[in-house]
């Protein structure tokens, strides 16, 4: 256990159950400040139902979430989340998806468009303001999406493999870019994913979940810290790195 | 083998719509050729050319009588469609009053209307007030189920996003359930449209002194065929704009729907 914990977002002993069977068991994490931490496991180990819990959609069977010091189990709209759906409304446009966390805390629509349109150039996005989705890529409704995650103005984003839709190429691009916009946006991010490279290239920590029901098995301290030069992915750290987390996650 | 005609288009040839105009002249010119050879009696079938005169000879007459249907239809559809978004939302919202009262609601839509028309005159007197009920009562039934279909079936991973941010109920419909609605909505009231004009004629059937359905016991009554196929005619001719109306005002109400049917369609 965490006593006295001064990371910006962390968990203690969570569990979670459906009917009385335990998915996931003991979780603890932490999220420093301007950090950025990887859960890693594959497929049914209790990534989206942890991810359910941090975000406060669904209540904990066991276990607290803080947030600056604050408790926040079972509290939703604290901490942003984002999904692999972009979940962009077909009906509405780019700048008025983006600005539907404004509009639904209740600001006016005229103030709230001026303040979203700012951040268009930085998500790359300038021109598409009155655009409807279906005229956007993938990599682009992605950005679209994250960027109407960011309007919710709360500082630790849970993302749930949100670019594992994409193309590997355009997932490439989008990791390199996310990473720049959490630093710009000052934001700290939980990341989930079953892609082992992709948690290896973006994280400072990297959490392994395994077992049913799922426990985080290793928590591994990425070497070289971030920010890491382009050559990592083909380091002898990254690969040694990533044949242990491997391993780690066939053992079980 | 020998071509096959163009029953069967092949798929993506251009759509042309002029071709339902071939078979519609073809039996235009059957019709009136029967009529001018007297195989059958003008005065039991007139043909095409004496309904056209007719409907120019009472031009004006059915103008006011038309108009005044259309009154009754709008006013009644109005109604409806307020009365049905109101009940949808409610039924949607609260489980309980959704599982009592649907079973009514389906129970309603067995009883003809044709068989309530004479109770509503009886009770509400032969002025445009019972019209305007009958309208309602075809009306309302087609609408709220369509959109309590579509509120139902809204994005539960949409719905659960918003929450995430905070959304009160009424900004779940506001801006998720009744615009993922609206093309559920526009099916149903394209045939709540054209069952409102057919409504108000049969209401006006039974009794009134204005309205297409008033003209049409009026030229029956005086063995006037071709003016009743001249207000036949009109009454389908009234439907099918209304119909039309209802999709402008969708393509109006919806232009993301172009794309989206583009994309996928």
């Amino acid at each position: 256990m965490f006593t006295n914990n001064t990371a910006q977002f962390y968990c203690e002993g969570i569990v979670k159950e459906y009917y009385e069977v335990p998915v996931v068991q003991d979780i603890s994490l932490e999220l420093p400040e301007g950090g950025f931490i990887s859960l890693l496991g594959p497929s049914g180990v209790g990534k989206t139902t942890l991810f359910n819990v941090l975000s406060g959609v669904e209540k904990p069977d066991g276990g607290r979430v803080y947030l600056n010091g604050e408790d926040i189990t079972g509290v939703s709209g604290k901490v942003s989340y984002m999904l692999q759906k972009d979940l962009l409304l077909e009906y509405r446009t780019v700048l008025d998806n983006v600005i539907l966390p404004l509009l639904i805390r209740g600001e006016k629509k005229k103030a709230a468009r001026e303040q979203a349109a700012c951040f268009f150039p930085i998500f790359g996005l300038t021109g598409y303001e009155k655009k409807y989705p279906y005229e956007l890529s993938g990599g682009m409704r992605q950005r679209a999406a994250l960027l109407r995650t960011c309007m919710t103005h709360n500082s630790v984003i849970l993302l749930d493999e949100p670019f594992s839709a994409l193309d590997a190429i355009t997932r490439r691009k989008m990791q390199a870019w996310y990473a720049e916009i959490a630093e710009q946006m000052k934001v700290s991010t939980l990341f989930i994913t079953h892609d082992v490279e992709e948690a290896l290239i973006l994280s400072d920590t990297v959490y392994i979940l395994n077992g049913k029901p799922g426990k985080i098995t290793n928590k591994i301290e990425v070497i070289p810290p971030r920010p890491r030069d382009r050559d990592f992915p083909v380091s002898n750290e990254f690969a040694q790195q990533k044949r242990f987390i491997l391993e780690a996650i066939g053992d079980k | 083998m020998k071509k096959s005609p163009n029953i069967f288009k092949p798929a993506g040839s251009p759509h042309k719509s002029w071709l339902p105009f071939i078979p519609a002249a073809a039996i235009l010119l059957i019709w009136q050729l029967l009529n001018i050879s007297g195989i059958i009696p003008p005065y039991m079938l007139p043909g095409p050319l004496q309904v056209l005169a007719a409907f120019a000879g009472d031009f004006q007459l059915l103008m006011r009588h038309l108009l005044y249907t259309l009154l009754e239809a709008l006013s009644g559809l109005a109604i409806a469609v307020t009365a049905a978004f109101v009940l949808a939302i409610i039924m949607d919202a609260n489980r309980f009053i959704k599982q009592s009262v649907t079973p009514i609601l389906l129970l309603t839509q067995t009883m003809p209307v044709i068989a309530v028309a004479p109770l509503l005159i009886l009770w509400m007197g032969y002025g445009i007030a019972p019209k305007i009920m009958l309208v309602f009562l075809t009306c309302f039934f087609p609408v709220t189920i369509g959109l309590l279909g579509a509120f139902a079936s809204a994005d539960n991973d949409a719905l659960r996003m918003l929450q995430s941010m905070g959304a009160k109920k009424r900004q779940l419909y506001f801006y998720i359930k009744i615009p993922q609605g609206l093309p559920a909505f526009f099916s149903g009231l394209k045939i709540a449209g054209s069952y409102s004009i057919i409504g108000a004629v049969i209401a006006e059937w039974l009794g009134g002194d204005a309205g297409l359905g008033v003209y049409m016991i009026r030229v029956r009554r005086s063995y006037s065929f071709d003016k009743m196929f001249a207000v036949i005619i009109l009454v389908s001719a009234l439907s099918l704009l209304l119909i039309k109306l209802v999709s402008l005002i969708e393509k109006a109400a919806m232009p993301y729907r172009k794309g989206i049917t583009e994309n996928h369609g």
